[in-house]
């Protein structure tokens, strides 16, 4: 297991691995958001925290679709299934590493892209908080969306489809919770908590579903 | 050890590809499963593995050598199916090892399964960089790091040139004096000593 950890983590850092991508999309849609709202310090500042968000939650789709068509098609799946490790762990070491290669980096480095949007240091350090709990449900709802498409060719327009639709409730609780941390009378915690809440039962119910779905997807 | 399939029957989808497919293999032998493209040896193959879901019948297992006794048939088989299961941004040397970490019970060290291959030295070249003929070697490479008591084999000599079939019936005779089990898919004679044929016909006879 720790095998298949280390192999995953070296391979995203290689040609055709996904850790630079995302980050490189993430800058991308980061820099271009002032172009298209416009240098209204304010009116930035109010979007800043949200489009951010934004970024996250599609760089975290942009890699998922070769998650596992790639080790279908060079037969390492298969080798995976007859296995006796279960196959829903492997998934969740699988999703880690999708996460420690997106979902982290781009929590690290969001008050960095802040300064672009003209953050408060509160909002950045609020949005660090909530992207850091509430990109693992990302990575975990998108690897169960992986393994659904995965046999199919162009599954990736059907894995936004079902991705995004699971990815809308993190984004509100998200947001939701960085602009709690900025207006005073609403409370950080709850969103805060339903975030964390959310994160948690992907992490369960995710890896779970995907490995059902990869079973299905040999016959 | 010994395991026998009794009544066996393999759908994909609606179509029932075979069924009724009963034979025994014991310690040492090679069970040659033959027959037409699309008669159904892939398809036997993955059900052995496992991968495809049965209608019906049964897989028993005698005498399972003591570190396997507790598992089940796919979990004491390496199977080469006609994918080799290897990282093309990988060398050959960390996929090797990958997979001997990931199937546990190592055997021989993956330098030395390239040896007995014919690709020593081989180790840190990327897997991407090999003709298809080395990368169905380096495949069976995988076969020899872990220990496994049976092989499920799926055309395993696809691409490979006549010194390479040689060697590789060498390794194959190799694992059967010790006991293992051989069953494998092809068209083409092994040049094993000890063989057991089996014709499978389809569905529609």
């Amino acid at each position: 297991m720790i095998a298949l950890f280390k192999r995953e983590l070296s391979l995203s850092f290689r040609s055709g691995g996904g850790a630079s991508t995302a980050l490189l999309f993430y800058l991308a849609v980061v820099i271009a958001m002032p172009f298209a709202i416009g240098p209204d310090p304010k009116l930035l500042a109010q979007v800043g925290a949200a489009s951010l968000w934004i970024g996250a939650l599609l760089a975290s789709l942009l890699g998922l679709e070769r998650l596992f068509q790639a080790d279908r098609e060079d037969g390492s799946l298969d080798q995976f299934l007859i296995n006796d490790h279960p196959v829903a762990a492997l998934v969740f070491m699988k999703a880690l590493v999708h996460w420690l290669v997106t979902g982290l980096p781009v929590s690290l480095l969001a008050p960095v892209f802040g300064l672009l949007l003209n953050l408060s240091e509160e909002a950045s350090l609020a949005l660090v908080a909530t992207l850091l709990v509430g990109t693992p449900a990302l990575s975990m709802i998108g690897e169960a969306g992986a393994a659904l498409t995965g046999s199919l060719p162009r599954g990736g327009l059907l894995l936004s489809v079902l991705v995004l639709p699971l990815s809308i409730p993190v984004l509100i609780f998200g947001v939701g919770a960085v602009r709690a941390a900025l207006v005073d009378p609403d409370p950080f915690l709850p969103p805060f908590s339903m975030l964390l809440a959310m994160t948690l039962f992907f992490a369960v119910i995710g890896p779970v579903a995907a490995a059902y779905a990869l079973k299905m997807g040999t016959r | 050890m010994k395991f026998t399939v009794d009544g066996l029957a393999v759908s994909r989808g609606e179509d029932q590809i075979f069924h009724d497919i009963s034979f025994s293999v014991a310690s040492g032998t090679a069970f040659i499963i033959k027959g037409a493209n699309g008669s159904g040896k892939s398809t036997l193959l993955r059900a052995l593995a496992g991968l495809l879901e049965w209608d019906e019948g049964s897989v028993t297992l005698e005498d399972a050598p003591g570190a396997f006794s507790e598992a089940a048939l796919p979990q004491m088989s390496h199977f080469l199916a006609h994918e080799n299961a290897m990282k093309p941004q990988m060398t050959v040397g960390e996929n090797l090892s990958f997979w001997q970490d990931f199937c546990g019970h190592p055997d021989v060290s993956p330098e030395e399964a390239l040896d007995y291959v014919g690709l020593s030295g081989l180790e840190d070249v990327p897997y991407a960089h090999l003709s298809t003929g080395q990368r169905r070697r380096s495949a069976i490479a995988r076969l020899l790091v872990s220990a496994r008591p049976v092989w499920l084999l799926d055309e395993p000599t696809a691409g490979l040139d006549a010194a390479s079939e040689k060697q590789f019936a060498g390794l194959m005779e190799a694992h059967l004096e010790d006991g293992g089990i051989i069953v494998a898919a092809t068209h083409v004679p092994l040049h094993l000593s000890k063989t057991v044929e089996y014709r499978l016909l389809g569905a529609d006879t």
